[in-house]
């Protein structure tokens, strides 16, 4: 074999195959090029905006149900109060509500949404003709745990809503290009949906001093919410601009007035028997920190609510009916 | 080791001393040594006729049968043929009805009992394999609709059912600790079907052994086909180290530590499956789901949603596990899945003391073995097929603390040499393992030495590592010891992922025992699951009132049970160093009253920007909360720690200082019943 000189054939087809290789090499090389410079900047922009709200021009904002001491019966005449939940929701609609489902508390502890509340709500979208209702939350503690043991998942799932446990591939990363929140990752089953339905528990949290309806966008956030607290006040104002919920029902029926946001001893929370149904998540917000002895004014992410134009901090001023 | 010898005899199955059997096997003679496959090689080519008629002894036994003179006979009838005689059986045989099922040899048929019992062996294998997965898959909280909000939070299912019914934990923890703990009087059930059966744990149970059964076939190739593989499961010398093990473990059992749980093989599998392979699989899991996500196509994505929604249910959790130094568990699992390309059933024949536990107590057994040895042929089928090394062929005695019970052995045995059966006779069988008594104290010495050795260097009053921090519930150190078997059924269960094995953290003797890494995950204040799944008491079976401070009985406060205390790093807390407002520790604080306090102050702080050309920055202030510990209060769950947005080195951190359980530990003078009322 030595010695022998390859064909003119066969040296064209090796050469042809080196120069393949080397091509398919540079071909991938250029194409996968890494065009991408560090520290790329989001590109600056309008504030983003999940709008749920129903359109029109409604003549009640905000309805306080204080005449009962059923947390259904409340709900019912709260929402009625606003025009029904028919107004709110159409035939075939898939719903997501959106409780407090943050800690495992039971429900005497205050520190979760009240179960019959969450219930009567399901309930209410099931009548109105919803598809599908979602009950949802991204909880701080663990979150079979805190389904199971604030109630509310035995209590809807009996209802036949879809109660979706947070786990880490329901969040998918979006920019909401707010002053302090940009991207992140969102929970993905309360930004898909139809109509969302924010259902809070109004409550004590030290650093905040009142959570209630627009703390509770923090359920809509996955990674690591730890570094939000910073800046609460803002990265708060950036939720309640970014989610407009159809309608806003903050659940007062027990309150939490101490050691929050988890409380943790029955003694820390009260008995106060009302519900408030809101198209003004600010205003819903204003009257109930009244609850725990707060004034709307000392709440400031409240006052960045209304300053945005999210919604009115006086309360009083808003369209309302107590029933 | 269990190469093939090429040099050797070219006599492979030749007779040991004292056999009578025929000095020449022509297949074998006739061709390269070593390299020859058994009966069921292929035919050579054509040209070679006298090498091709003897592949398969069927058509000799088909003429001679059963009867005519046995296996020596048909031996005689072949040699011939490889010395160049016409060959006999190259003839087809005119009368002989064909048998329905090819054997070899004399073509006896194996029992129909056998056969059968080999068939429920199988399933009984899968089975058990598939209700440990079932079990360790579940060794999780899963919430529940149907469950009202107070009721207890506990898993409905025994997840640790085999490890309370392992014999060589129970009497690791009998001889640590002078005591049955609970659960483990199942173990009895296992030591009555042994005290029956042999180790028919091993063969019809175990689900490592049937995860090592399972590799032993499917990886050796050409490694372990054929002589080489005779080879293999014939009896080694080696297979005592078990035993020697074992009775090191047990000695270190006497001494005061459960450490024999390293090895013990359902231990080994939950802590390698359950740490390792779950979440391998796992990770594997989402990220192909994140591949199809980013497709964008909603049809696609809600697929892989699904499929997310159901894995995350029943077979790992909602996040990606993670645990601390498992590569060395993992790598630990490979090398000894991979030893059974070399050597079949390498873990339970050389390693196991659980096996070599099973393999004492064997020697009770009614159920066993007898060997006709006259007419045997040598064929080897039965080591071909042999689970435990324990030497199944004719000439020689069968090892019954080595037998696996698989029944592979008569299975395959075409001349009606061996017969299980029960009280059979023991002409044919050792029943002891095969050992040399003073390697056997030799052991038991190195067992109880090793334990005083590793204590000097690391023991729970000094020299001890802050960060052995203890799941809750966990007894004192000491006890700790003497119980904990490094199973990691604690580990898996843990729904915050917070409990991992440790590395060297509580020294060398404290190898894979749980400790609590609250950066990775924090303890949930009211979840008492570790101590629900602990098979040994080393993490006691408290309720959510022990755990919280109220007595069982009287609801009366008591001290809460506390692993550790949680300490400031002042330079690193943001409201302390950094004039920034934060306190998530606080929120998360799960303690009512809350251990965490924040004092209002108004701290200095310069601004960032400058307000215009030329002028200094600007002075002024900010109030922020700066967050204290009640060490009365901390009960040491890290729930601040894994808060802290401070990620890579916390500006709170938990210690075990002041945990409950310990007598020496303590910060505060304030109770002296360290929790043992």
């Amino acid at each position: 074999m030595a010695g022998e000189k390859s064909s003119r054939r066969e040296a064209l087809q090796r050469i042809g195959l080196t120069g393949a290789v080397l091509g398919g090499a540079a071909l991938t090389a250029g194409l996968l090029y890494d065009r991408g410079g560090y520290g790329l900047s989001a590109p600056a922009g309008e504030r983003q905006v999940r709008d749920f709200r129903v359109k029109g021009d409604p003549k009640l904002k905000l309805a306080i149900a204080k005449s009962s001491q059923e947390p259904e019966e409340l709900v019912r005449r709260a929402v009625a109060a606003l025009g029904g939940m028919g107004k709110f929701i159409s035939r075939g609609d898939i719903v997501a509500i959106k409780p407090n489902i943050g800690w495992d508390r039971m429900p005497v502890h205050a520190a979760n949404t009240n179960p019959r509340v969450v219930a009567e709500v399901v309930k209410l979208a099931f009548d109105a003709g919803a598809k599908q209702v979602i009950v949802t939350d991204a909880s701080c503690n663990e979150p079979n745990r805190c389904f199971q043991k604030s109630g509310i998942w035995r209590a809807t799932y009996a209802l036949g809503a879809t109660v979706i446990l947070p786990s880490a591939h329901r969040f998918r990363e979006l920019r909401m290009k707010g002053d302090v929140l940009d991207l992140w990752p969102v929970y993905t089953p309360l930004v898909n949906a139809d109509k969302i339905i924010n259902v809070p528990v109004a409550k004590h949290h030290n650093l905040s001093k009142y959570t209630g309806a627009m703390k509770n966008w923090y359920g809509l956030l996955g990674g690591r919410r730890n570094r939000l607290h910073q800046n609460i006040d803002v990265s708060i104002a950036d939720l309640a601009t970014f989610m407009r919920p159809t309608l806003t029902i903050v659940d007062a029926t027990r309150v939490l007035l101490r050691n929050g946001p988890q409380g943790g001893n029955i003694d820390d929370a009260k008995d106060m028997h009302q519900v408030i149904a809101s198209l003004d998540q600010v205003a819903s917000d204003a009257y109930a920190c009244g609850l725990i002895g707060e004034k709307p004014e000392n709440v400031k992410y409240l006052k960045l609510g209304h300053e945005r134009g999210i919604g009115n901090m006086n309360w009083h001023e808003v369209p309302q009916i107590e029933v | 080791m269990a190469a093939p010898q090429p040099s050797g005899s070219p006599l492979r199955g030749a007779p040991r001393p004292g056999e009578q059997f025929p000095e020449v096997i022509p297949w074998l003679s006739s061709r390269a040594p070593g390299r020859v496959k058994t009966l069921d090689a292929p035919a050579p080519p054509a040209q070679e006729p006298p090498a091709a008629a003897p592949r398969r002894r069927l058509p000799i036994a088909a003429q001679g049968g059963p009867a005519a003179g046995g296996a020596r006979a048909v031996s005689a009838t072949s040699a011939p043929t490889a010395t160049g005689v016409p060959p006999v059986v190259a003839k087809p045989p005119p009368k002989a009805a064909k048998p329905k099922k090819k054997r070899p040899g004399s073509g006896i048929p194996a029992r129909k009992i056998i056969t059968n019992l080999v068939w429920l062996r199988r399933a009984s294998q899968l089975g058990f394999f598939t209700l440990f997965f079932y079990f360790l898959a579940h060794t999780a909280f899963r919430g529940t609709f149907a469950a009202q909000s107070g009721e207890p939070v506990r898993l409905p299912l025994p997840v640790e059912g085999f490890l309370l019914a392992d014999p060589f934990v129970a009497a690791m923890t009998l001889l640590s600790t002078h005591a049955v703990y609970r659960g483990l009087a199942w173990s009895l059930v296992i030591v009555a079907l042994t005290l029956v059966f042999g180790r028919v744990f091993c063969g019809w149970i175990c689900p490592f052994g049937t995860l090592h059964h399972f590799f032993a076939w499917i990886f050796p190739s050409r490694y372990l086909k054929g002589s080489s593989r005779v080879d293999a499961n014939r009896t080694h010398g080696w297979q005592a180290a078990k035993y020697y093990m074992m009775w090191g473990f047990l000695a270190a059992a006497l001494a005061g530590s459960a450490i024999g749980g390293l090895l013990d093989p359902i231990c080994v599998a939950v802590r390698a499956i359950g740490l390792g392979v779950i979440p391998a699989l796992q990770y594997l899991g989402i990220h192909g789901n994140n591949a199809v996500a980013s497709t964008n196509l909603r049809p696609l994505q809600m697929a892989a949603d699904g499929a997310q929604d159901v894995l995350a249910q029943q077979i790992w959790t909602a996040n990606q596990s993670y645990f601390h130094q498992t590569w060395f568990i993992v790598f630990s699992l490979i090398a000894i899945l991979f030893m059974n390309r070399f050597i079949p059933r390498f873990w339970c024949r050389a390693l196991c003391p659980l096996g070599a536990f099973l393999g004492v107590m064997s020697r009770f057994s009614l159920f066993g073995m007898e060997k006709d040895h006259s007419k045997c042929t040598d064929c080897n089928l039965c080591l071909v097929n042999c689970q435990g090394a324990d030497s199944p062929q004719g000439g020689v005695k069968h090892r019954q603390d080595e037998c696996h019970m698989c029944l592979n052995c008569e299975s395959a045995c075409p001349e009606d040499v061996i017969k299980f059966r029960f009280l059979p006779n023991r002409r044919s069988t050792v029943q002891k393992p095969n050992l040399q008594r003073r390697t056997v104290f030799a052991s038991v010495a190195a067992g109880a030495v090793a334990i005083p050795a590793m204590r000097i260097a690391n023991w729970p009053d000094k020299a001890y590592s802050e960060k052995v921090i203890r799941p809750p519930g966990a007894v004192e150190e000491r006890e700790f010891l003497e119980r904990c078997i490094r199973c990691a059924e604690c580990m898996k269960v843990c729904p915050n992922n917070a409990l991992h094995p440790a590395f060297f953290e509580a020294g060398l003797e404290g190898l894979w025992t749980p400790i609590l890494i609250p950066r990775i995950g924090y303890c949930e204040y009211s979840c008492v699951l570790c101590g629900q799944v602990c098979p040994t008491g080393a993490i006691q079976k408290i309720t959510e009132l022990q755990k919280t401070g109220k007595d069982e009985k009287t609801g009366k406060e008591q001290k809460p049970i506390s692993m550790g205390t949680a300490m400031y790093d002042h330079g690193r807390c943001l409201p302390w160093a950094m004039a920034t407002p934060c306190i998530v520790c606080e929120e998360f604080c799960p303690t009512s009253p809350k251990a965490i306090w924040a004092e209002e102050v108004e701290v200095p702080r310069r601004e960032s920007k400058y307000r215009a050309k030329g002028e200094p920055l600007l002075m002024g202030t900010i109030q922020v909360q700066r967050p204290h510990v009640d060490p009365s209060l901390c009960i040491g769950c890290g729930a601040c720690e894994k808060v802290c947005p401070i990620v890579d080195k916390p500006a709170v951190y938990v210690t075990n200082a002041g945990e409950t359980r310990s007598k020496t530990n303590v910060i505060l003078l304030e109770n002296t019943s360290y929790g043992q009322s």
